[in-house]
């Protein structure tokens, strides 16, 4: 059977049409297993794989303006899979998957020394300062499809990659090779209420994230839409998540600039 | 072989660069990392087989589809049901975190009875019988109509089944929660000459005006209503939002408007004024028709000239021009209002003020325009036999007053109930049932209700969790949530279409509860006689499946049943007023009085700002509170710790020597609370907000105890024309902690 050509999984945000209702990151915790407490007013300390941030604009009323930005982990791709965090893991718990173009996390690998979170400048890995709890009766709605973390562990977003397997699964059942668009989609993207979200494979033209972004490989994925933009692109982490918007003022907030500095 | 100092040495640094290069650590780093995260304590997920169920979420009055993804016997993931018509496929946060309401610890696990102030077990049939007698005795001392009810929807089998049981009892209380429902309908009753709801045609609509209506921030259907503004942002459909704070709404709008709170409804009649006096109305509905138009039109160029309505709103003058004319000149505009999600009903006049925006660019019943939609008609059981009891007790005046007196044309009157019952020397409410809603936490004035509610010899509770009214009860008999159980799901809020849906068991009931109508159906045949012939049903699925008739299958295998092709009747046959046209004006509530904005509790002097409350997606603040998913997403400028954060604009706290994150004493007339300070450049100076869905004192530890509930802090202020409540806001005072 031929090889099939390497996938680069990313996903396109429309700012414009995010109304910061949250659904993303419920969807997320549902589908992932992931832990609440008691207080998660310290966001430090609150784990959530996608974080939908409040950014404002600072002008005073009645000029002001906010936009929200949900930020799932970036999946970078760094330059040939040297993602920031998959460079200094010393346990190999992390790694960059050239086929789908995911950065994976493996738990079990994984002793919590915590150089991923230091080299992440997206903030998206959390850590496991406590063994997660359910209260009597509610660990009935944990998905067998994820494993649930131990404290001393860093998690973060995987693209929802079992969701991945189990359709890879499902069409190697049915003698494919290749997934349909709407196949494997993230349960943040299935979500999205606004229809903000759009996941699909960076590499294929047919895809819709790339023709909403027209990356251009020969940059690093670098959008050719001049709406669209990355998180810190200047650090050439080449991620694959990509943020539209009409509005110029949260364009601006892509990246720190100095004062007199011009984009 | 002898051992010297030196093979010595070898033999360790070889040893010792050896093992570092093998694999060995790598291994034991790997293991260690693996032995040291397998405790016993840690949960681990059982397979299983996996299915998914459709069904209709029943979490707020939005009506969405929903699929739940199953692990063999246990509800793992709840997902928005694609080719829905009302979701297509989205879900909001309360309904993903649907499980959680389903095996969280605020569920009811058996029915209770309060002995001594404390909640003890008791069974079924014994709970149904002591309240069954209870009723008997009121009934036979000729007080039945002291029964009342309180239920989050008239609509549907469940609400029915309750009216049903008190009419054939003998008691016309039954009332349902307050919300902008209760305006919108009053306003299609009175102009359209309607018995119905609205809905709003908002997917074809080009133009959305709306007066501080949180369009993406819950308003009507949540769900459809973020796919219709993502509509708008890919067809160039504009969105202006005229609203005192920058909501959700208002920052994603094309246009934000502040506007003084409370002062929408003058906004909309000095709109009005241009329109008519540029002649940009549609003549030909205006003229053939409506009524009224003339005496209206009097009344709106002599009072809101855009110098008057600039006055009043804090809104320049040109903006009130240019908006008026993009209004009338956008092909498909809809004004629509009720503040935030709508929890609170309004003024009737401000409501009928924006109603009279549609008609004068006549749209109604059009593509893209408020529809007066017919009620449902699904449910047609037997005629009533009533003995002499119940139809004396029928012919009492409700309690709260609605229907009669004052306020002819309000159907509910809820707002009015806790000063009533307060203000009596013996509660003119002897029992009271509570289903579907939460008035101890919802109703505003929380005290008062509190104190109404305990006056009431016998409340009963059928709330599936523990909330702060079941929390007071003397009985409660707890429903299985919506995973568990059968409901008919009747209109959306603001759908456009008919449309019914079914939600449906999708797992076994977890505890030891029992549906509310089975309930209603066991308590009136243990009454017999007339009661008893009222149920012909054997259970509530006798009964709900006999009412859908053949609309049953559709709904069981699609989980709703929809007309696609209905269409909103032509303006000649649209309107069942007593000119058969489109009323401008009302002379029975007076529309033509002056238009003042209802003011907020408390006196300027020793309240100089004003309080005003936002709605926020992530923070149910309906008769259902936030589960544990939903609460870990607000945001620690909303949420810090157990304190709530108030927005206040930088000038004004700066006034008050506040910085943020800073302590403060909030005080009303209504109450006080210690919060803390957020500073937002998107309020009004003068004016601080503060979330709903904060400061519940009963559900779960997640919940609980975190935060002020807004209504504690505000009261009822009642519609001159219509009764409801139309309390916008309340004074306030803000000082250092």
């Amino acid at each position: 059977m031929k090889q099939e050509k390497a996938k680069k999984y990313g996903m396109v945000i429309d700012l414009d049409k995010c109304t910061g209702c949250g659904s993303c990151m419920v969807a997320c915790m549902a589908e992932n297993n992931v832990p609440f407490r008691e207080d998660e007013s310290d966001k430090l300390l609150s784990i959530a794989w996608m974080r939908v941030y409040k950014l404002t604009n600072g002008k005073p009323f009645p000029d002001t303006d906010i936009c929200y930005l949900p930020r799932p982990c970036m999946h970078c791709e760094g330059h040939h899979g040297h993602s920031p965090c998959v460079s200094v893991c010393p346990a190999t718990a992390t790694d960059y998957s050239e086929e789908t173009g995911i950065v994976s996390q493996i738990y079990t690998r994984c002793f919590g020394c915590r150089y991923c979170m230091a080299a992440c400048p997206y903030h998206v890995r959390l850590f496991n300062w406590w063994d997660p709890v359910w209260p009597d009766g509610m660990e009935k709605s944990l998905s067998p499809n994820v494993s649930v973390r131990m404290r001393g562990v860093v998690e973060k977003c995987s693209f929802c990659f079992h969701r991945y397997q189990l359709t890879m699964d499902k069409a190697h059942m049915e003698g494919r090779r290749e997934l349909e668009e709407d196949e494997y989609q993230t349960a943040c993207t299935q979500a999205c209420p606004a229809g903000a979200i759009t996941f699909g494979d960076l590499n294929n033209p047919k895809h819709t994230v790339y023709r909403m972004v027209k990356p251009d490989h020969k940059q690093g994925g670098k959008p050719k839409n001049p709406k669209a933009f990355r998180l810190l692109e200047r650090l050439g982490t080449n991620p694959k998540v990509y943020y539209l918007t009409s509005r110029e003022w949260v364009r601006s907030m892509d990246d720190n600039y100095l004062k007199n500095e011009s984009k | 072989m002898k051992i010297d100092r030196r093979s010595f040495l070898s033999f360790v640094i070889g040893g010792a660069a050896g093992t570092a290069l093998s694999p060995l650590p790598w291994k034991l780093t790997d293991d260690l990392s693996i032995w040291t995260q397998t405790w016993p304590w840690v949960p681990v997920p059982t397979d299983g087989e996996v299915s998914y169920v459709n069904s209709v979420c029943t979490l707020c009055p939005g009506g969405c589809g929903i699929t739940v993804r199953k692990i063999d016997n246990r509800v793992v993931k709840i997902e928005g049901m694609k080719g829905h018509p009302v979701n297509d496929g989205g879900i909001c946060i309360l309904g993903l975190s649907g499980a959680q309401l389903l095996y969280g610890q605020m569920r009811v696990r058996e029915p209770l009875k309060k002995v001594n102030g404390r909640f003890k077990k008791i069974s079924w049939d014994e709970a149904i019988s002591e309240i069954s007698k209870k009723l008997v005795e009121l009934r036979s001392k000729g007080e039945s109509y002291k029964v009342a009810c309180i239920a989050g929807s008239d609509r549907g089998t469940v609400p029915e089944l309750f009216n049903r049981f008190l009419t054939v009892y003998g008691s016309p209380n039954f009332i349902r929660t307050p919300s902008i429902q209760d305006s919108y309908e009053l306003t299609l009753h009175l102009m359209h000459g309607v018995q119905g709801m609205p809905g709003f045609d908002v997917e074809n609509s080009d133009f959305i005006l709306s007066f501080s209506s949180g369009v993406i921030d819950g308003w009507g259907s949540p769900v459809r209503m973020f796919k219709a503004n993502s509509n708008w942002r890919d067809n160039g459909g504009k969105v202006i939002q005229v609203e005192p704070r920058l909501s959700n709404t208002a920052a994603k709008s094309d246009k934000w408007i502040a506007i003084n709170p409370g002062t929408e409804g003058a906004l909309a009649l000095g709109l009005a004024h241009i329109i008519i006096k540029e002649s940009l109305y549609n003549s030909s509905f205006v003229n053939n028709y409506s009524t009224g138009f003339n005496r209206w039109k009097r009344h709106v160029m002599d009072g809101y000239s855009p110098e008057i309505v600039a006055k009043i709103t804090g809104i320049d003058k040109s903006v009130i021009v240019s908006l008026a004319r993009d209004f009338a000149r956008a092909s498909k505009p809809l004004a629509i209002c009720g503040r935030g999600q709508g929890w609170t009903p309004g003024s009737l006049k401000e409501f009928m003020a924006v109603n009279a925006l549609n008609a004068l660019v006549g749209n109604i019943n059009k593509e893209g325009g408020i529809w007066g939609l017919a009620e449902p008609d699904y449910i047609n059981w037997p005629e009533l036999e009533m003995d002499s009891a119940a139809s004396r007790g029928m012919q009492e005046g409700r309690i709260d007053g609605a229907g009669s007196g004052e306020y002819p044309h309000a159907k509910y009157l809820l707002n009015r109930l806790p000063e009533i019952i307060n203000s009596a020397e013996v509660s003119p409410v002897q029992a009271l049932f509570v289903t579907g809603s939460n008035p101890c936490y919802t109703l505003p004035d929380t005290a008062s209700v509190k104190k109404a509610f305990e006056r009431i010899p016998l409340v009963v509770s059928f709330s599936p969790y523990i909330d702060e009214t079941a929390e007071i009860a003397d009985f409660i008999l707890p429903n299985h949530v919506f995973l568990e159980r059968y409901e008919d799901v009747p209109p959306v809020a603001g759908f456009q279409k008919p449309i019914i849906g079914l939600s449906k068991p999708v797992v076994d009931p977890q505890f030891n509860t029992k549906h509310v109508g089975d309930v209603i159906i066991q308590l009136a045949k243990s009454m017999g006689d007339f009661i008893a012939n009222a149920f012909p049903w054997e259970t509530y699925e006798d009964c709900l499946q006999t009412t859908l008739g053949d609309k049953w299958d559709t709904l069981v295998q699609e989980g709703y049943w929809t007309d696609s092709n209905f269409a909103p009747p032509a303006w000649a046959q649209g309107f069942e007023t007593a000119s058969t046209k489109f009323e401008f004006t009302n002379d029975e509530i007076n529309s033509l009085s002056r238009f003042s904005p209802v003011k907020p509790e408390g006196d300027e002097a020793s309240y100089p700002l004003v309080l005003i409350p936002y709605d926020s997606m992530r923070l149910a603040s309906g008769f259902i509170g936030d589960p544990p998913f939903a609460i870990k997403t607000v945001e620690d400028t909303v949420l810090k710790g157990k304190d709530v954060l108030i927005e206040i604009n930088p000038a004004t706290a700066k006034k008050l020597g506040l910085a943020e994150g800073r302590y403060a004493n909030l005080t009303t007339p209504k109450g006080s609370a210690k919060v803390k300070v957020h500073l937002f450049d998107g309020i009004m100076p003068g004016i601080i907000a503060m979330p709903r869905g904060l400061g519940h004192t009963a559900y779960d530890k997640f919940l609980a105890g975190k935060g002020i509930n807004f209504n504690e802090l505000i009261g009822p202020v009642e519609d001159t024309a219509s009764g409801h409540d139309t309390a916008w806001g309340i004074s306030a005072k803000l000082a250092k902690a």
